[in-house]
């Protein structure tokens, strides 16, 4: 097991160095942060241009595999260098992880767990009156845009607001300004509520679905029939015979779903005004802000990488079919 | 029988909604299984044999209609709900199914698997129960118990996890055994094995066994009393050698004479049962295998006949039930012909000649640095030659190496070493235009009809897609696809219907239909008949042999199954672990086996007679086929070889050292250091 864990992650390190270079080479080709300073009045001097731009590395009449040696040289030093605006990309990097992170991690368990639960209920009934219910909502949520889901739910919001005559759910923004202890908590999750809904929603669609499938393989299968005939009834036979199978081939598709709604909820941050990765990431392509966009690329290859590496080990620790090298 | 019945079903009656309809798996059924007893429950696939038995274990889907009684211990089990009938599952009525592959859970040990079986039914500790799963292996003959109770089911081989299969069954000593087709996945030599093994669980725990199958070779081994199901109805029961020796019912006595036999002195032409079993929903109100019996008469439409006392025990439901011996003996019913064996010392010319053929397959590791770590050799210089009108069959067990020597000739490019020669043309010197022009010659039918067919095109297309790629002009299509129908039997009428619309045999006739079409001289049958229902592979092993004769073709089968082997083949190979181990005429090598793997083989095919059955001695092999990545050094066999074990130590080494070559041996080609008969 230990090898195995260690292959993995010898694997690991050079898809991420791969997935950075990559990432990197391309902002630094397709972004233009020149532009940022041209066109304005009055002009800014091209010397001064110049100095901004090497400063932060983005100057583009230095070759570009010289500018990624110093941004690689500083990030092996845990620098990721400046924005375009010359600020830290690590305090940047800090303030909107951890922004982004409390948005997902209620997103992330909710949506799995709910739809995990769903998508069992609705495999053992299926064609019944639940697996009909959920099966057509998800298919709705799935067939709706984010930001329309995410508009609904605030008009829904403003409406329940009203007829309560005070504000429970808050629309926009992360929380109130100016509050502390435990009113700042409070505030805080109201203004979590909406988001966390639009992020579970489309999780639960998602997962219930595939989990559903999943189950349905595992019902039919022989070994469940078998747990039966040895005497264990229905709901003991799908619990410690079912579950764990079933739950198998869902592991690995988690894991990498959490790692790409990190740095994927552009459009639900964008919408409730939260200023997450997502949010940075559609603001540092605009700005032509090189550090920043490779930056996120850099963190999402981690996210993705170290994902799909955790489920790795995971299904290994569930299925003693995989850990036979 | 005098003593008591542990399990009476009563009336019982089992339906299922269908799209065409309601599907009635089970008909009235009255069958009553007495202590210690092995009733087999024998039916064609659809005959509703398997429903019963998951009726009686209470694991019939929901949407079973269930009418009737089953009758344990004075409960009618069809009245408890799921949480009372879980108390007698596993404790009275125990079961195992077919395929061991899939029937345990991947993700948890063995040992636990049974320990958790005994939990649930007794008061004991988990250590106690683990213990007791370890001796339970060990009544298995499971090697080194206690060790492998602690490995996964994917650890195991399809042999041993059946036996697992065993162990939990008999794990909290039930009163019956219900044993689905538990031997049909396997190898005729591990299902030897196997079925010995159930043999012994019913002798350790007393319990009854009904053993589900479609094999009357099995029954005929293994049973005292026999049930016949068709339809979902028993048409026939009794004393198993009652009923074999004087069956009463039409069904039975063609089931039986359709089955061709590995003891058979004279070759005889098989019966076959004409048409495919009825489809069970909206069954005609008389007897349901009357569209099919060559004894029915206008009433035999109209009247269901019941399941009465013929004599002694044996009852049948039919309405001529007293005639039927009668018939039998007027050859009125069922009667068979000798067929004329072809002239073996007329020998034609050499046709396909198959000189030192090997092929390797490497094996990687790793994801990243992928890299090669061995080869399985699944041939290994084999060496064989079919000549001009004969049939040569290739039998051995699976992963013996005979589907890739297969796929080496039908490939028609050269071998990784060795020559293969079609018409005495070496395929690694022929040019691109040769080699089309060669594959009309050689065509292949496949084992499973139901996936070779394209179930989106007509048949009659099926076969004229054919002709379109050797460019037969137009004209001339549809006339030879119309002709080819009749050939194999089928209406040409029928030509615009889909696959779907056919049975089994109908469809193996099409894929033959479609195989013959360019005129081949060579054709390949990989399991023509496995796939099929017993009573029509009959149909379609006589169809080939008429065939043969017919259009003076030679066909290089393929098969596991010895007995089809016998009845069509004029000469065979028996391959063991990538290498011919003897070949020979059929006669020769099947009545003066030299090989002792080949005696083996022999010895483990079931008879379906089971006066014959019961009294023959058998050669049980030890262990299972090795895996061919490292096949065991000098003799391949020789690890499980049990002429081995009389030998002198010297010549034990010999055996273990030294890799025997084929000799001539009284007419056959032996690889046997110490031959039989010697």
């Amino acid at each position: 097991m230990a090898s195995f864990i260690l292959k993995r992650f010898a694997n690991f390190i050079v898809l991420v160095v791969i997935a950075t270079t990559a990432g990197y080479l391309l902002a630094a080709i397709a972004l233009n942060p020149r532009e940022n300073f041209l066109g304005r009045n009055p002009p800014v001097p091209e010397y001064s241009i110049n100095s901004i731009l090497d400063n932060v590395n983005m100057n583009d009449q230095d070759p570009v595999l010289e500018r990624y040696g110093t941004w690689v040289s500083g990030v092996i030093k845990g620098d990721l260098g400046l924005t375009i605006f010359s600020e830290s990309v690590n305090n940047e990097f800090k303030n909107r992880i951890w922004v982004s992170f409390r948005l997902l991690i209620l997103g992330s368990i909710f949506g799995a767990v709910f739809g995990v639960l769903i998508g069992v209920i609705s495999a053992v009934r299926q064609y019944k009156f639940f697996d009909r219910t959920f099966g057509y909502s998800s298919y709705v949520i799935l067939s709706t845009p984010v930001f329309l889901i995410a508009i609904l739910l605030k008009l829904f919001a403003v409406f329940i607001n009203d007829k309560l005559g005070f504000t429970l759910f808050y629309t926009v923004g992360m929380n109130t300004p100016e509050l502390t202890g435990s009113a700042l908590f409070v505030n805080s999750l109201q203004h979590m509520i909406l988001p966390s809904l639009a992020l579970i929603l489309g999780g639960v669609a998602f997962y219930s679905r595939w989990q559903r499938n999943s189950m349905l393989d595992v019902l039919g299968s022989d070994h469940l029939r078998t747990a039966r005939a040895k005497g264990l009834n229905k709901r003991q036979a799908l619990f410690k015979h079912g579950l764990r199978v079933a739950i198998l081939p869902m592991a690995t598709f988690f894991a990498y779903s959490f790692g790409l709604l990190i740095a994927g909820a552009a459009f639900t941050e964008q919408i409730f005004g939260w200023y997450g990765m997502g949010e940075w990431f559609i603001r540092a392509v605009n700005t032509n802000d090189i550090n920043s966009v490779s930056a996120i690329v850099l963190f999402t290859a981690v996210l993705v990488l170290f994902a799909g590496f955790l489920a790795d080990v995971l299904v290994a620790a569930l299925d003693p079919r995989v850990r036979i090298r | 029988m005098t003593s008591q019945a542990i399990l009476q079903i009563k009336n019982l009656s089992i339906s299922f909604p269908s799209e065409s309809g309601m599907v009635q798996a089970v008909r009235n059924v009255s069958l009553d299984i007495y202590p210690g007893e092995v009733l087999g429950l024998v039916g064609e696939s659809g005959s509703g044999k398997s429903v019963l038995s998951l009726s009686t274990i209470g694991l019939l889907p929901n949407s079973a209609t269930v009418t009737g009684e089953v009758i344990l211990n004075g409960r009618n089990l069809l009245e408890l709900n799921d949480q009372e009938m879980s108390k007698h599952r596993g404790k009275d009525i125990s079961m195992i199914f077919q395929d061991p592959l899939s029937a345990l859970n991947p993700v948890q040990t063995i040992g636990h698997q049974i320990a958790e079986a005994l939990l649930i039914h007794q008061d004991i500790s988990y250590e106690q129960a683990f213990q007791r799963a370890g001796e339970l292996l060990d009544e298995m003959r499971i090697p080194k118990p206690f060790e492998r109770a602690k490995s996964y089911p994917h650890e195991f081989s399809g042999g041993m996890r059946q036996r697992v299969m065993i162990a939990l069954a008999i794990a909290n000593a039930p009163k019956i055994i219900l044993a689905d087709e538990p031997s049909t996945a396997l190898d005729v030599t591990v299902q030897a094995q196997v079925l010995q093994l159930l043999k012994r669980a019913s002798e350790l725990t007393g319990a009854a066994v009904v053993l589900v199958t479609h094999d009357m070779g099995v029954v005929a081994g293994l049973a005292d009393r026999i049930a016949i199901m068709y339809s979902g109805r028993i048409v026939e029961e009794g004393p198993i050698e009652q009923v074999f020796a004087k069956p009463g019912m039409p069904y039975t006595v063609g089931l039986i004479r359709s089955i061709p036999r590995i003891d058979a002195k004279q070759k005889r032409k098989l019966v076959s049962i004409a048409g495919s079993p009825p489809l069970p929903v909206d069954l005609p109100p008389g007897c349901a295998f009357a569209p099919r019996c060559p004894a029915r008469q206008d009433i035999c439409e109209t009247k269901l006949p019941e399941l009465e006392s013929l004599s002694g025990e044996q009852r049948v439901a039919c309405l001529r039930k007293d005639e039927i011996q009668n018939l039998i003996a007027t050859g009125d019913l069922y009667s068979t012909e000798e067929t004329s064996t072809i002239d073996q010392s007329k020998s034609g010319e050499t046709i396909l000649s198959v000189e030192n053929l090997s092929k390797s397959f490497p094996v990687f590791k790793g994801a990243v640095l992928r890299r090669r770590i061995g080869s399985v050799h699944a041939v290994d210089d084999i060496s064989f030659s079919l000549s001009e009108g004969r049939c040569l069959a290739i039998v051995g067990e699976s992963g013996c190496g005979k589907t890739t020597t297969l796929l080496e000739i039908m490939n028609l490019v050269a071998p990784e070493k060795g020559r293969i020669v079609v018409f005495g043309k070496d395929v690694s010197e022929i040019s691109k235009s040769e080699r089309l022009a060669l594959r009309k010659d050689l065509q292949i039918v496949f084992q499973d009809p139901f996936a070779s067919l394209d179930p989106r095109m007509p048949i009659g297309e099926i076969i004229i897609e054919q002709l379109q790629v050797f460019k037969v002009p137009k004209v001339e299509q549809m006339a030879r696809m119309q002709e080819l129908l009749e050939i194999v039997g089928l209406d040409p009428a029928h030509a615009n219907r889909f696959p779907a619309e056919f049975s089994g045999g109908q469809r193996q006739r099409i894929a033959i239909a479609r195989a013959l079409a360019l005129n081949p001289k060579i054709l390949i049958l990989d399991e023509p008949v496995s796939a099929l229902d017993v009573s029509v592979r009959a149909g379609v092993l006589n169809l080939l042999a008429d065939l043969q004769k017919k259009l003076r073709i030679s066909y290089l089968l393929v098969s596991h199954d010895l007995s089809v082997v016998q009845h069509v083949a004029d000469f065979v190979a028996v391959m063991y672990l990538g290498s011919v181990v003897e070949s020979g005429p059929v006669d020769t090598v099947f009545n003066h086996p030299r090989h002792p793997y080949t005696q083996a083989l022999l010895s483990a095919v079931p008879i379906p007679d089971p006066v014959a059955e019961k009294t023959r001695e058998r050669i049980i092999l030890e262990g299972e086929l090795p895996s061919p990545m490292n096949p065991p050094s000098g003799c391949r066999f020789h690890n499980r070889c049990h002429v081995r074990q009389t030998l002198a130590p010297k010549d034990q080494e010999h055996c273990a050292t030294t890799r025997p070559v084929l000799l001539a041996q009284a007419g056959n080609l032996v690889a046997c250091h110490h031959p039989i008969g010697q």
